[in-house]
């Protein structure tokens, strides 16, 4: 996903801008083949609920050619467990095929511009531990470890 | 306790290395003695020595010989992460735990076993995702931000 691993033809000049529903499909057939899971529904959902709508960002990346290359989402989010309210950032997906010419951090940069604009100062994320790649790249940009930590239990107990 | 008594703590071997390999990796052009490493760190002369001779062989750094010879960074400095440099020194995956002890195999012991597993696994995912030109960025920004 990220811009430090792979190699891949140049980009040209990039375009990044609000995605609008017209780029929904690109984006779809990008997800699909970074996760490997066809999602048409999960980013009809996306877009309805994170596109143009004030506090929250869905943003896209253009090559030359006007083909998708990337996106990213995120939003302002308010007093989760007394947290102030700061940016969140929950997807990022870059071309395979052009990693290595910054588009995850331009990406990135773009929404972090947009995120402090509505008056935030700090900007979260969550990742799997194992996910060496994405954490790698966060960290890169000067993301560390925040003060909330993610706790989680199996429903067991309460289902059925 | 304070907070530096409660920070995670690296061997002393592991310390020399991380000094070492980032100070190099600061300008991979540039040659250093193990003098002026130890000096400028306040570690011993002969224990970096030790210590650099291992990171030369795992071809992290290497020895130039002749006038002004000393220490070169040689590695990928985006590629390599703190953990890669820490493991190549001590076991990192069971700081907290160390060698089986007494009670270990009991509910109690393997309850707190689960715990300890977990801190482990934070700490080797954060070292895993810090490479040296990541860290080298963080003491950058540190010091602009003190300047």
């Amino acid at each position: 996903m990220p811009d430090i691993d792979g190699a891949g033809r140049e980009i040209g000049n990039l375009n990044i801008r609000e995605a609008e529903s017209v780029d929904i499909p690109a984006v779809i057939r990008l997800d699909t083949r970074i996760t490997g899971m066809i999602k048409p529904d999960y980013w009809a959902d996306m877009f309805e609920r994170y596109g143009m709508r004030p506090n929250r960002f869905f943003l896209v990346a253009k090559g030359e050619d006007d083909s998708l290359v990337g996106f990213i989402i995120g939003e302002v989010r308010t007093w989760e467990f007394g947290s102030a309210p700061s940016g969140w950032i929950f997807a990022l997906g870059v071309d395979p095929d052009v990693r290595l010419n910054r588009i995850g951090t331009r990406l990135f940069e773009a929404i972090c511009r947009r995120l402090a604009k509505t008056g935030v100062d700090t900007v979260r994320t969550m990742l799997a531990r194992e996910d060496e790649l994405n954490m790698s790249f966060f960290r890169s940009l000067g993301m560390m470890g925040g003060p909330f930590i993610q706790l989680e239990m199996p429903l067991d107990e309460f289902s059925g | 306790m304070n907070s530096a008594d409660d920070a995670v703590r690296l061997q002393k071997a592991t310390r020399c290395a991380l000094f070492a390999v980032l100070e190099l990796a600061q300008d991979p052009a540039r040659q250093v003695s193990a003098a002026d490493i130890a000096e400028k760190y306040g570690i011993s002369t002969h224990h970096l020595a030790k210590v650099l001779r291992g990171l030369a062989r795992a071809g992290l750094v290497e020895s130039m010989r002749g006038a002004g010879g000393g220490y070169q960074f040689s590695g990928n400095a985006k590629r390599i992460t703190l953990y890669e440099v820490i493991c190549m020194f001590e076991d990192i995956g069971h700081r907290t735990r160390g060698r089986p002890e007494a009670g270990d195999d009991s509910e109690i012991g393997r309850a707190l076993g689960l715990v300890l597993n977990e801190i482990d696994e934070i700490a080797v995912s954060t070292l895993k995702s810090i490479t040296l030109t990541t860290l080298l960025g963080l003491m950058r920004r540190n010091v602009a931000n003190k300047n």
